[in-house]
């Protein structure tokens, strides 16, 4: 307990450092910090629908944080989330127009197992050259990524865009994602009571969040529930170790990469179903490299990366109110750079004042 | 100890956050407002996005308006971004770029009262709305027609951004203004698929000199610098776009198809205010009134500007001004007549993004 609170204390440290240090940027744009904070927590967590609003942020961002984590449990940094959140929303985009005819629910369904199953076989790739082959998965999935681009945003858009959009045509109605403002518009759920505080204009928090909450369910499940989530941190602690405990490494490598392609497929999936409607050139928007640092800061669990997402999505969501007040975008992005950043430097410290305690406990 | 240490750091983070959020109070305003919302890859793109702010900012400083603005980071950033500006109350919101098209379709009925304007989008059916456009086939059409007349190899070329209507629109007029000059002239033209990446714009304007091409025209936004860079490497031409751009590289960009967006978005601020935007309409800009068109092919009384600027040194101004004089200048009575045909109706220029590429 001590240990979680202690961890949540550095993660907030770090990001007040990170404020702090931000002034001195915001100064240098000639600008009032003051303002320029106080937008941020307006635009973010300063009404009910901001925050809404940045937990719509957080859901692609919390599921590329799982597409990191997991494989690191297992040893392994992928750094493919990008490429794989790609060929999920391609997929989900592509079953979700020219699919046609099937009823609502299974439509979403079927567009969603698409994306599942791009991300997965985007995992799966780099899964199988690492443990039969022993091909670096950084390199290999790096290399994904560039591949995913190129067959998705460059030639997959241009082959089957209609118009000059640079994207696959909108998705027909029976493939959105429920949005949680159309809530009241559904028969038995509209006539609850609280359902009134969703119908929000502009409100584009959509059903993937939901999937993304019970995501991090699973992988908590799976994890330190289960024997494969045994055998998948077992190798991560020591591969060669675990083998000789009977543990196949090769299997558990693996089955990592295909779950977290396939979580990253979903990111994908939500942007194209719920988000954009259709899938566009420049909806990846960095989420997939963005989701190594939601899990760095959520220290690679479940629920931490649930929460490390939702304040990356509250940046993102505050830092365009912060342009709406003035201050340049690059400021903000450098803002958001900064809280990464000084998250990243303060491991350090952490360890730094671990090993100082061990010293001082040995002697 | 430590612990204690780290709660009151936690403490104390969240007293900054709240007394920060108490302190600062929004103003209000009762002068005009106006939100703007960029394009994709947003300012320092020296061509597109620069250019409405270029109005914006005189709109500033002549009109007294008050403005907000901001560069989306992704897609999923236009829908909050327009969204934010008209529930504020500002009086008008302008949005830049054909890709914003959906969320101005899906967000202007909701705010009645303010007036939208949607720069190189046309829209119908929308009580509050003005398109901007602007027929970029006409002036693109006189860069054709020049390119062809200065070429010495018969071959011209062509380096597009996104193949897009809006960009097929910028090569169907270099096309036809080249063919129009000499029918059997060849045409070497390819997209980069991006509006960023020089790097690509330089490899194909490469390829297009090494088939011949001795002038190349792009439209490719800062894909552009890319074959500036090139044509200066293998000493050819170039044609600049939608700003004068004839000072980048001096002495290689012969003219420059000027787009005038900033007076387009100065002009739809000034309409706005006065009442007189005519909103549910599109407003199209032509070679006629000035909105689309052709450097000086004579003097260089613009490039003095950008020497006065300190952008270019004198030297630069000179081989600018040599350039005009021994390429373009014998050109210009032509270029003047072929511009006061179109203008007069006589030569009918076929728009690409409403038929299609005909290579």
């Amino acid at each position: 307990m001590i240990n979680i609170l202690i961890e949540l204390g550095f993660a907030l440290f770090s990001i007040v450092i990170a404020l702090l240090v931000g002034i001195a940027f915001i100064l240098l744009a000639g600008e009032s910090p003051l303002d320029a904070y106080h937008a941020l927590y307006i635009g973010s967590i300063g009404s009910w629908r901001e925050f809404l609003n940045t937990l719509w942020r957080a859901t692609p961002l919390i599921f590329t944080g799982f597409a990191l984590a997991l494989p690191f449990k297992a040893g392994l940094f992928n750094i493919g989330g990008e490429g794989q959140l790609l060929v999920g929303g391609f997929a989900a985009g592509f079953v979700g127009f020219y699919f046609t005819g099937i009823p609502g629910g299974l439509h979403v369904a079927l567009a969603i197992i698409a994306a599942i199953a791009a991300g997965a076989l985007w995992g799966l790739i780099p899964g199988i050259l690492k443990a039969y082959k022993g091909a670096h998965e950084v390199i290999t999935t790096i290399m994904l990524n560039y591949i995913a681009i190129q067959l998705t945003i460059r030639y997959g858009i241009e082959r089957y865009r209609i118009g000059g959009r640079q994207a696959l045509p909108t998705i027909q109605d029976s493939a959105k994602l429920l949005r949680f403002n159309d809530l009241a518009e559904l028969p038995v759920v509209g006539s609850l009571p609280f359902i009134e505080a969703f119908a929000l204009p502009g409100l584009r928090l959509h059903f993937n969040f939901i999937l993304a909450l019970l995501a991090a369910l699973f992988l908590w499940y799976l994890l330190w529930k289960t024997t494969t989530g045994y055998e998948l941190r077992a190798v991560g602690f020591n591969a060669s170790a675990a083998e000789y405990g009977g543990i196949s490494s090769k299997k558990t490598i693996i089955l990592s990469m295909v779950i977290a392609g396939a979580l990253a497929g979903l990111a994908g999936a939500g942007e194209a179903l719920g988000t954009h409607h259709t899938f566009m050139s420049g909806m990846d928007a960095g989420l997939g490299f963005t989701g190594i640092a939601v899990a760095l800061l959520g220290r690679n669990h479940p629920f931490g990366i649930v929460a490390a997402g939702i304040l990356f999505g509250a940046l993102s969501q505050g830092g365009l109110e912060m342009q709406f007040v003035g201050i340049p975008s690059e400021i903000v992005t450098i803002i958001q750079a900064l809280v990464i950043f000084f998250v990243a430097g303060l491991q350090m410290l952490k360890w730094f004042l671990l090993k100082q305690r061990e010293k001082g406990e040995a002697e | 100890m430590r612990t204690k240490v780290i709660s009151l750091i936690v403490v104390f983070s969240f007293l900054v956050v709240g007394a920060l959020a108490g302190f600062a109070q929004p103003v209000e305003a009762d002068t005009f407002r106006v939100g703007i919302v960029y394009s994709e890859g947003g300012l320092g793109d020296l061509s597109f996005n620069d250019l409405a702010q270029a109005g914006l900012m005189r709109a500033v400083d002549e009109l007294g308006i008050e403005y907000g603005a901001i560069e989306p980071d992704s897609p999923a950033d236009f829908n909050p971004a327009l969204r934010r500006f008209a529930e504020r109350g500002f009086d008008m919101v302008i949005a830049v770029g054909f890709l914003q098209a959906e969320e101005v379709i899906e967000i202007a009925p909701e705010y009645p009262n303010v007036q939208f304007a949607h720069i190189d989008q046309a829209h119908e059916d929308l009580d509050n709305v003005t398109g901007l456009i602007f027929a970029e086939h006409e002036g693109s059409f006189l860069v054709g027609a020049l390119a062809a007349l200065v070429s010495e190899t018969g071959t011209v070329g062509f380096v597009g951004g996104i193949d897009s209507p809006l960009i097929n629109r910028f090569e169907g007029g270099f096309v036809q203004g080249a063919r129009y000059i000499d029918e059997d002239i060849q045409i070497e033209s390819a997209y980069a698929d991006s509006f960023n990446d020089p790097s690509r714009g330089r490899e194909i304007a490469l390829s297009h000199m090494d088939n011949g091409a001795d002038v190349i025209y792009h439209a490719a936004g800062a894909t552009g610098t890319g074959v500036f860079e090139a044509v200066e490497e293998e000493d050819q031409l170039a044609i600049g776009v939608d700003t004068n751009q004839n000072h980048l590289y001096p002495g290689h960009i012969i003219a420059s198809m000027l787009k005038v967006v900033d007076v387009a978005v100065f002009t739809a601020i000034e309409d706005a205010m006065a009442g007189e935007l005519p909103l549910g309409e599109n407003v199209v800009y032509g070679l006629a009134d000035g909105g689309t068109g052709i450097t000086s092919l004579t003097d260089v009384d613009e490039e003095q500007l950008a020497y006065e600027e300190g952008l270019i040194d004198e030297d630069e101004l000179e081989k600018i001004r040599e350039l005009k004089d021994r390429v373009t200048a014998p050109h210009a009575e032509r270029i003047e007549e072929i511009k006061q045909m179109i203008i007069d109706g006589e030569i009918e220029i076929d728009d690409w993004s409403e038929t299609g590429r005909q290579l």
